[in-house]
């Protein structure tokens, strides 16, 4: 672990451990409490995994009243809590503390209904992202945020991190595709935001809690929106010698008014692991490749299939395949979806980033990274949401070498430090978790900081929940609350008033 | 009685820190376009937004704008139309129906009241679309969140935690919006004579199938003619927009015939008459009478709401007509608001939100116009708002569950027990 500070275990909760497993055996009868060493193991880490650590004990509720029980106790007892899903975080949201229970919300995973005149599910969390659209295929739906991990990755911890996927552009996001939750809040309080309605009156406690990367409650039931599948689906492979052109002709099918369903961008070093890799017909002299799908009817596809040829044309392109079948349209996606391994092929470990950018400094930022990579001596590739300017940047580097795990996470601040230079933010959907924590400053000031710290006050004000993510530096509930008020009785005479 | 009324985001930190330091509370309005909604707000000073103008940056091919909370919603919506595109979110003007002039109301409204429309079943609200906010906090605090880009998680997302939230937690002063581009073109199918119940049945096969219904809407008989000057008089009017892609929209209109050829006679209302039904709809037109009679905006799951209208008639009279597939029901009453009564009604029949949107000052006053929270999801909000806003200078009243205070008993009203015992 480079450097990174973590809050101060308790020592009593750690002296107490015999006693608080002992409690949650009897909160979580059976099989649900783990406490050896050996069967924490599978615990410590999550899909950030450069960073592991063994927490107190591990606890594997099945019902709201246990997982209630299990936050009212902690908070009354002072004990921290770490919530889990299926662990597939990549920014460590999900990193064990040495005096934390771990609360995994694995064993919740049944859906509870399927609403098809109101085209909503019902799904406890740990229900994967996949699982939803498994249930309800048979008779043509699905859900439509679909995160690359989304075989594994469980919808309770797609709300934690508000996940995206390849769709979002059309089909937004998590926040977009959720319309209520049941939660448990650290005092053992259970909550309902919204439900099968769309409109909730009240302050959007939702939207506030998607994304909020467990610090704020625990989730305990999701209520999703599915959609019809679109009739069909193709999609056209652009290859351009640069990646100026490709980010003008992604300008351009925008500013045609068309939203495509995905847009995906890879450049040179990505497109070249990736054709070695799978052997997708990717054409290796190109800078930049495009994959542009478009959905709906038959007749729009085609329709729009001819408009972004013509874009892709009067932008350059050097080379432009159409899908003429479903299987050929798997086949372009197949270098884009395995890119994170055919890099991991080429390099013995790499570092996958999450800024996000404002479309139009693609080239900027691009070309930023290569002088990076030249200062760090440490190579880079990217894949690249196109249409939302979400950017994968996969650093390659070698832990056996002493040093270079350090390098290639100062190489990857960087990256984010100029994705916040030129107007984007840290992270587009992968969380700040612990991985980012410490660059929150270099977006928000203080004042930004404090606030979002006191929402955190008002669900859960001793910090007991997921403590050491998201914040780089944590301020008692009773010192943010205080109030500065200056002076009393100024007149301000320079407000214009009436 | 001052009203501030502030050019530039410092003068608006400045008026705050002034109510704050003067323990003086402060109604915050653009327009006024909703005054009339929510409680009276109980603050002898006014911060007026309507001058905080200005939209600092709009790029469509990025589909981003940024403005001044107080910029004109109207001036916005022409500049994006004068570039093909949109608030695909379709924010309504609640001006007819509360007796305001047409087109008023400023962005900043827009996100505060969460506004949406029609397009709300596929697009989502304000709240879908909000990307960053600049605000000055209760405590005087000018702060930030969110970005100018659509894929964010980073921090909380207070952008979103302003929707529906009145100007009670914070004052904003700048909003960053996703744009969209506009359809090309769009065409209605409505299916004539239905009853209600076999409209909502419609309205699920069509929202199921894969035509992309962008807005599903209900006019019963005696409210087909409130909207497109009459042009649907007659028979009620069952309506479900396809938007799009000319081809496509033609291939989807199709599909949908084909789907409900069996449902009723059948209309295809072309693309200006469909435009000017769907934001007669969307601005509520139906009920925009000039009168003070209450209206309920109430949201539930969309296939079964009119049964819980079914039910409410066999009590007293009641208008009603049905958006979003039936999920969004507007509902006009003769006097009485008869809160109790809609509010049992809508959890009987799955649950939801009821919020009345319009009611004379006496009955706003009195009665709880927000849908009362569950114990410790109102204590939460509470401990939210105070966070925000700890000495309740902002708004104050206007969300707030109702108190039994000597104006209510002075105004003749009585509350009854299970009124005041969902607000506690």
């Amino acid at each position: 672990m480079s450097g990174l500070a973590m809050p101060k275990p308790d020592a009593d909760t750690i002296r107490r451990r015999a006693e608080i497993v002992a409690d949650m055996r009897i909160i979580v009868p059976g099989e649900g409490v783990v406490d050896t060493v050996n069967e924490m193991r599978v615990f410590e880490s999550d899909g950030l995994t450069a960073y592991r650590q063994l927490p107190l004990v591990v606890v594997l509720p099945e019902t709201v009243a246990q997982v209630s029980r299990i936050l009212k106790y902690c908070n009354e007892r002072n004990v921290r809590v770490v919530p889990r899903g299926s662990g597939t975080s990549l920014s460590g949201g999900a990193l064990p503390l040495e005096d934390a229970v771990l609360l995994v919300m694995s064993r919740f995973n049944r859906i509870l209904e399927i609403d098809y005149p109101n085209r909503t599910v019902v799904a406890q969390p740990g229900v994967t992202n996949l699982g939803i659209t498994n249930a309800v295929e048979g008779e043509g739906f699905y859900y439509a945020p679909d995160p690359s991990s989304q075989i594994a990755c469980s919808i309770g911890g797609n709300v934690a991190e508000n996940s995206g996927g390849v769709h979002c552009l059309k089909y937004g996001l998590t926040a977009n595709n959720v319309l209520g939750i049941e939660m448990v809040l650290m005092n053992g309080d259970v909550v309902r935001l919204g439900g099968k309605h769309l409109d909730s009156e009240g302050y959007d406690l939702l939207g506030v809690m998607t994304g909020s990367e467990g610090l704020l409650g625990v989730v305990t039931e999701v209520t999703v929106r599915i959609l019809k599948k679109p009739e069909t689906a193709r999609a056209l492979l652009i290859g351009f010698p640069s990646s100026e052109q490709a980010g003008q002709c992604v300008a351009d099918i925008i500013g045609a008014g068309i939203i495509p369903g995905g847009m995906e961008m890879m450049d040179g070093p990505a497109i070249r692991a990736a054709e070695d890799f799978v052997h997708a017909g990717y054409p290796l002299e190109c800078e930049a490749l495009l994959i542009v799908e478009l959905d709906g009817p038959g007749v729009e596809v085609d329709h729009l299939i001819g408009r972004v040829e013509a874009i892709g044309n009067r932008n350059g392109a050097t080379t432009c395949r159409i899908s003429q079948s479903e299987q050929e349209r798997l086949t372009f996606w197949a270098g884009r979806k395995a890119a994170f391994p055919a890099v991991g092929r080429i390099s013995p470990d790499y570092y996958c980033m999450d800024g996000t950018i404002p479309r139009k400094e693609l080239p900027k930022v691009l070309h930023g990274m290569r002088e990076l990579s030249e200062k760090y001596g440490l190579g880079v590739a990217n894949v690249f949401h196109a249409g939302d300017g979400n950017l994968h940047p996969l650093i390659l580097y070698d832990a056996n070498i002493p040093g270079e795990l350090d390098k290639a996470e100062q190489f990857g601040a960087d990256i984010l430090r100029l994705c916040v230079r030129v107007g984007g933010v840290l992270t587009g959907e992968h969380g700040v978790g612990v991985e980012k924590r410490d660059l929150m400053p270099e977006m928000f000031n203080q004042i930004d900081l404090d606030q979002q710290m006191r929402v955190k006050c008002a669900f859960d004000p001793n910090h007991l929940l997921n403590p050491g993510k998201v914040f780089p530096q944590l301020r008692r509930c009773a010192e943010l609350g205080r109030m500065h008020i200056h002076g009393g009785k100024l007149p301000f005479p320079d407000i214009p008033r009436f | 009685m001052t009203t501030f009324t502030p050019t530039a985001s410092e003068e608006v930190q400045s008026a705050v820190q002034w109510a704050l330091a003067e323990d003086a509370p402060l109604e915050i309005v653009g327009h006024g376009s909703k005054r009339a909604i929510g409680h009276p707000v109980q603050a002898a000073h006014t911060l007026d937004l309507s001058g905080l103008t200005g939209v600092t940056l709009y790029e469509p091919e990025e589909l981003v704008l940024s403005a001044k909370a107080g910029t004109p919603l109207a001036e916005i919506e022409a500049m994006l139309a004068a570039r093909g595109q949109q608030f695909a979110f379709e924010p309504m003007d609640y001006g007819p129906l509360l007796g305001q002039p047409a087109g008023r109301g400023t962005i900043g409204g827009v996100l505060a009241a969460n506004l949406s429309g029609p397009r709300r079943l596929k697009a989502g609200a304000a709240r879908d679309h909000i990307l960053g906010i600049s605000a000055v906090s209760g405590r005087g605090e000018a702060f930030k969140s969110g970005g100018r880009v659509v894929k964010n998680v980073t921090g909380y997302d207070l952008s979103k935690g302003m929707a529906g939230s009145w100007g009670t937690l914070a004052v904003l002063t700048d909003v960053t919006f996703k744009v969209l581009p506009a359809a090309e073109t769009e065409t209605t199918l409505a299916i004539r004579g239905l009853y209600d119940e076999d409209a909502a049945a419609a309205m699920a096969l069509a929202m199921g199938c894969s035509a992309e219904v962008s807005s599903a809407a209900h006019l019963p008989e005696n409210l087909s003619s409130t909207v497109a000057d009459g042009a649907l008089a007659g028979e009620s009017a069952t309506l479900l927009r396809i938007e799009g892609f000319g081809p496509s929209v033609a291939y989807r209109i199709e599909h949908l015939k084909q789907l409900l050829r069996n449902a009723g006679r059948l209309d295809e209302i072309a693309e200006n008459m469909s435009r000017a039904i769907w934001r007669d709809i969307r601005d509520c037109m139906p009920f925009a009478d000039g009168t003070e009679r209450p209206v309920w905006r109430i949201s539930m799951a969309p296939a079964d709401t009119h049964r819980m209208v079914l039910a409410l008639r066999m009590e007293m009279a009641a208008d009603a007509f049905y958006d979003w597939q039936g999920g969004l029901v507007w509902l006009r009453l003769e006097t009485d608001p008869e809160a109790d009564l809609v509010r049992q009604l809508v959890r009987k029949f799955g649950g939801g939100h009821a919020t009345l949107v319009r009611a004379n000052q006496a009955w706003r006053a009195a009665l709880p116009v927000f849908q009362p929270q569950p114990g410790p999801l109102a204590a939460l909000s509470a401990r939210l708002k105070n966070e925000f806003d700890p000495k309740g200078i902002l708004n104050p009243g206007r969300m707030a569950p109702v108190e039994r205070s000597a104006s209510v008993l002075t105004s003749g009203l009585t509350l009854s027990a299970s009124e005041s015992e969902g607000i506690s």
